[in-house]
């Protein structure tokens, strides 16, 4: 390791990177860019047909219409729970702290089919959600909401929680409490203090968890296929009802392409935003 | 305090206790139901019982899918661990140029819809001639498992002081034996907890698995789903709560080896 007189790519360690990542172009970078190659080619060489083609179907506008609908709200739910939450567990005494971190990792490392199913099952209309409802005089007699888009907001806000306060976490705990006491000791408001020194602070943590959550809800297939069905068609299902379902291979390629092309966008503008900001992405 | 700080302060503690309500809500779910006697999901459930527990065994399917899932698991883990290791090691300790763009490679299978890295696995071992469901499966579950490695043991591999290597050779130890004596128990635990949860997250996939899968080849989130479209009843809800006990070893695990904060770190 002490010889340095050699070019860089000469550096023997290297090749130790070699066989994950020949495996890695093998069997995953050359499949997407096969797919996303394969979606340009039209009978008579390069096209957009298959894309003209999508756009012109109305359908297909309310379901792009749909994914995005519902991963807006399904970030603004978690950004407003995950916000202060992150907070609380910066803050919180260890025993609070403790339950709080179990409370968040411990669903991350349980299947999306578990807590779709176990939502199936607080949204029914003799569910836990209706009755807490009812019971706060909120709703007049037990409602369904499996099957509906708000059901499938809620249970999908529930299950991406933990990617938005986590990274905001990641953030808000390294901040020092002294730069808020500094503000203070000038007279500055508790209101100003937040806006001008917390929350600038804390906004990189706030672009990454968005962009978790956001490119989650986005692509999510099992989460939608149990909460609200087959009439209910977002970007996601349809890829996969489309090659699962209907062999429709020309709109599932399609439509997986435009949700790579979303995820690789999200990715791009959150780091972007992060290193724009001076903090880490 | 001003009576603002103690608003804030109320509602972070609101926030807080919601949170830990909010997320423990499907895991009690379930939990309850599968111990509970009502067929119909009732809650509370009107008594106790075993039953969906008892039928676990006569389900048809369940045992194979939960074998090829532990199976694949495994060796997609072992396979994982290998290659990630070797590579970690090379981004730490190397220093060629596109050290960066190798490790954010690695780790974005992480970040791309499970699906669409599925579609085009589909197609793309297709093209290469792969035809064995099984075969491929593992694969695929290879890319599932690997980015957890990775970035787990780049994380700990950056704290490792690899001078005590040098040290160990200098009191007489083979270089082999240094490695194996000095580095490895060093990187242990990020072992154990990137192969912990890189087993659990290919235990868990669905959108890729559900493209590598015929009559026999079965995993368990994609039985699951079929027992839930076809029958949903409170026998799922049994097999959901063995899968949260599992997650719950691999908690306690986890912090007994890094600690819980230390897993939070993201």
């Amino acid at each position: 390791m002490s010889d340095r007189s050699f070019a860089p790519w000469r550096d023997p360690v290297l090749w130790l990177a070699a066989p994950a990542v020949v495996y890695l172009v093998v069997v995953y970078a050359f499949p997407l860019l096969l797919l996303l190659a394969k979606s340009f080619v039209g009978p008579s060489g390069i096209s957009v047909q298959q894309y003209i083609v999508f756009m012109d179907d109305p359908f297909n506008w309310r379901v792009v219409g749909n994914t995005l609908r519902v991963a807006g709200w399904v970030t603004l739910i978690c950004l407003l729970i995950g916000y202060p939450a992150a907070f609380a567990l910066t803050y919180a005494g260890t025993a609070l702290q403790i339950v709080m971190l179990v409370s968040i990792i411990l669903p991350l490392s349980i299947g999306a089919v578990v807590k779709a199913f176990a939502w199936q099952i607080v949204l029914r209309r003799d569910g836990i959600v209706s009755q807490l409802l009812v019971g706060l005089g909120l709703w007049d007699e037990p409602q369904r909401l499996l099957f509906t888009e708000t059901g499938l907001v809620l249970g999908a806000a529930n299950i991406f929680l933990p990617f938005m306060i986590l990274p905001i976490y990641s953030v808000v705990k390294l901040i020092d409490p002294r730069l808020s006491e500094a503000g203070a000791t000038l007279g500055a408001s508790p209101l100003y203090r937040f806006t001008h020194v917390t929350l600038p602070l804390s906004l990189p943590g706030v672009i990454s968890g968005i962009a978790f959550v956001f490119s989650m809800s986005v692509s999510m297939f099992v989460i939608p296929s149990l909460l609200i069905g087959d009439r209910f068609q977002t970007l996601s299902t349809l890829t996969g009802r489309s090659f699962l379902l209907m062999r429709n291979e020309q709109l599932g390629s399609t439509t997986a392409v435009i949700l790579l092309v979303l995820a690789v966008a999200i990715v791009v503008a959150s780091s972007w935003l992060g290193r724009r900001l001076g903090g880490r992405t | 305090m001003t009576a603002v700080e103690r608003a804030v302060r109320l509602f972070v503690w609101f926030i807080a206790g919601f949170t830990v309500v909010f997320l423990m809500t499907p895991l009690v779910v379930t939990i309850a139901v599968s111990f509970g006697s009502s067929t119909v999901f009732t809650l509370p459930p009107p008594d106790w019982s075993f039953r969906w527990y008892e039928r676990l065994a006569g389900m048809r399917g369940l045992l194979p899918a939960l074998l090829v899932s532990l199976q694949v698991a495994a060796i997609s883990t072992a396979i994982a661990l290998a290659l990630g290791t070797l590579c970690a090691i090379a981004l730490v300790r190397g220093r060629f140029p596109g050290r960066e763009t190798i490790s954010t490679f690695l780790v974005s299978p992480l970040m791309l819809p499970g699906l669409v890295i599925g579609i085009a696995m589909l197609q793309g071992f297709k093209a290469m001639g792969l035809r064995d469901v099984y075969a491929s499966l593992l694969v695929a579950h290879v890319v599932i498992t690997l980015p957890y490695v990775v970035r787990t043991v780049v994380s700990a591999l950056s704290l490792f002081d690899f001078s005590l290597i040098d040290a160990a050779r200098t009191l007489g130890c083979s270089y082999q034996a240094a490695l194996l004596r000095v580095m490895v128990p060093a990187l242990a635990p990020a072992f154990l907890t990137s192969g912990m949860f890189a087993f659990l997250a290919s235990m868990d996939n669905y959108p890729i698995s559900i493209f590598f899968t015929d009559a026999w080849t079965k995993t368990l989130p994609i039985q699951m789903l079929q027992y839930v479209e076809e029958r949903p009843d409170p026998t799922i809800a049994a097999i959901s709560a063995g899968l949260v006990l599992l997650a719950v070893v691999a908690l306690v695990i986890g912090d007994r080896l890094v600690g819980l904060r230390k897993l939070a770190d993201f």
